[in-house]
């Protein structure tokens, strides 16, 4: 085993770092150079092959210039006097949307970590559930979401009403449940043998085990499994919002801007940057929890 | 709680041997046949204090042999007895410290947090606890690494850390399987001798399972030589070599040690003597 000294390590880990950004901020100049020498080489009426359009028309309506779709964010919405900023509109659709889906995320990953712990736990209970839980996956939400809203409006406790958020909430966490259920187990089930023989040996039982051993152990697997649940809750988010037909978020912004592509072709862009910001905002708040969790992830292979 | 005084049965050691392996097998089950007997009526008594190496090519046992020690397999049939009390029950009583072949320390913990580990999950107090790990890192003399993470330790610091880890709770009796078998001749040589000072030290009975004859026979008071398909003990040799604190470098080239060596050497390579009578077995031979 070689050993590195603390600045040794520093200086490397700095600068796979930056090699990290550089390259990710090349990829993305990348594509928008592709988008921009494409639409200036390309044919007018795109690449066709017999009657198969294989590359899109290059107008400014089809693919409007980086340009034009950055500006259109500083205008106003629509002609009226009253109207907001195109960015502002979508920052706060971008919230709302966020908002609903760190709810689906949290809910999403605490049935993920018990539905895990129960199948660590209990072998039958992972031969009962594990399957159920891949087979979910394939259930299209299209198809769930009228379901989940008209179930959702029968439930009436009191004080308490479903409201429509709650749905696209819950349609969220259906996908967000998923890959921490497996993440975890798989994460749960990784120390080696050895040291669940030392626990065995220490005789502690399976809640301390799982505590200063399983959980500790299960964090490298955990992370990325955050990271797609994280992912998937907006994604979630925004096609629930949609199917739904919830106003306020990002999903309605998509279907509502669309329909000016015609005579604003810069407008239908805002909402989709709006979703890879929001997107990314919750990807990058895994990657802070994941920065509290360093000392769990040592040996871990840097990736 | 002190090195030098364990505190687990202390008036054991004059009464109860440490471990009493009465008739011992272990058959595994297999999906076709018989299944594979691991063990086959083993029986083997530690004295308080002794140093006992169990040798023998793999699929001899010996390693079957310490987990049953530890609580960590059942035998199919026969006892063990740790301090006159069932294996599991001393087990449960934290009657043995353990290292095993892989130093086994929790990356995520710094070298005194491995330590304290057991000391912890036990519920010792802090200031108890930071009192002892002091002493324990002193011990295997890591002191200027107690902030360190195991990935920074070499594999011979990360194994004395293992072994620190195993003394933590004072135990009269040490378990250990094959603790230096991924070390270096060199790191393993030093190692062995501070295993030496270190029992010498604590006064702790231990069981020692290895593969190197040498390692056998400068550590230990009585060396067990299995053989194997089943798992027996062929024979068991008093070494002899004087009290731990007495054993040093030059022990190596000592006559007693080349004669121990030899011996051992000749009983392990009687596997390959067929025919030979089984009445050895499990029997001391001296």
């Amino acid at each position: 085993m070689t050993q590195l000294s603390p600045a040794h390590r520093a200086r490397f880990g700095l600068s796979a770092r930056w090699r990290g950004t550089i390259f990710g901020v090349l990829g993305v100049v990348t594509i928008a150079l592709i988008w921009e020498l494409y639409k200036f080489l390309g044919p007018a009426d795109g690449v066709i092959i017999g009657t198969l359009t294989v590359l899109p028309r290059t107008s400014d309506l089809a693919m409007p210039h980086l340009a034009t779709m950055l500006a259109r964010l500083f205008e106003p919405v629509t002609g009226a006097a009253i109207a907001v900023p195109l960015w502002q509109a979508v920052a706060e659709a971008s919230l709302f949307t966020l908002g609903i889906a760190s709810v689906g995320w949290l809910v999403g990953v605490t049935v993920g970590m018990i539905l895990a712990l129960l199948m660590q736990r209990f072998r039958l209970v992972e031969s009962m559930i594990l399957p159920w839980i891949i087979l979910s996956q394939t259930v299209p939400l299209i198809a769930i979401a009228p379901l989940v809203r008209r179930w959702g409006a029968q439930i009436n406790i009191g004080e308490f009403s479903w409201e429509s958020w709650m749905s696209v909430a819950l349609i969220a966490s259906y996908l967000a449940f998923f890959p921490v259920s497996i993440g975890a187990l798989r994460g749960l089930g990784a120390p080696d043998a050895n040291h669940v023989d030392l626990m065995r040996c220490y005789s502690v039982g399976w809640w301390k085990t799982l505590w200063r051993l399983r959980l500790p152990a299960s964090v490298s697997y955990l992370l990325p499994a955050l990271r797609l649940a994280a992912v998937s809750a907006v994604i979630g988010s925004v096609v629930a919002e949609v199917s739904i037909g919830l106003r306020g978020g990002i999903g309605r912004l998509i279907v509502e801007y669309a329909g000016s592509s015609g005579g604003d072709p810069g407008k239908p862009w805002a909402p989709i940057f709006g979703s890879i910001l929001v997107g990314l905002v919750a990807a990058g708040f895994v990657g802070l929890i994941g920065l509290f969790l360093r000392r769990f992830r040592r040996g871990e292979s840097p990736a | 709680m002190s090195i030098t005084a364990p505190t687990n049965n202390p008036d054991a050691r004059t009464t109860t041997s440490a471990v009493t392996v009465d008739g011992v097998s272990r058959v595994f089950a297999a999906r076709k046949g018989d299944g594979v007997t691991a063990l086959d009526s083993v029986s083997l008594t530690v004295a308080p204090g002794e140093f006992v190496s169990l040798i023998g090519p793999s699929g001899c046992g010996k390693s079957t042999l310490l987990r049953l020690i530890a609580d960590l397999d059942m035998p199919t049939s026969g006892s063990i007895e740790v301090f006159g009390k069932p294996a599991r029950q001393a087990r449960i009583d934290q009657d043995y410290g353990i290292a095993f072949q892989q130093a086994g320390l929790l990356p995520w913990r710094t070298v005194a947090g491995n330590i304290e580990l057991p000391l912890e999950l036990h519920g010792l107090g802090k200031v108890a606890r930071r009192a002892r790990v002091a002493e324990l890192i002193e011990l295997v003399g890591l002191s200027d690494f107690a902030r360190h993470y195991p990935d920074q330790l070499s594999g011979g610091m990360q194994q004395r850390v293992a072994i620190a880890r195993s003394l933590a709770e004072s135990p009269s009796l040490l378990l250990m399987d094959e603790p230096f078998g991924a070390l270096d001749e060199m790191t393993r040589e030093r190692m062995q001798n501070e295993l030496v000072r270190i029992c010498a030290e604590t006064k702790a009975a231990v069981v020692f399972v290895t593969h190197s004859i040498p390692e056998a026979v400068f550590l230990s008071d009585r060396v067990v030589v299995m053989s194997p398909r089943p798992g027996r003990i062929r024979s068991i040799v008093d070494v002899g070599l004087g009290d731990m604190s007495n054993r040093g470098e030059d022990l190596r080239e000592d006559e007693n040690f080349f004669r121990g060596l030899s011996q051992v050497r000749d009983l392990l390579h009687g596997d390959e003597s067929a025919g030979r009578p089984p009445g050895a077995r499990g029997v001391e031979t001296r």
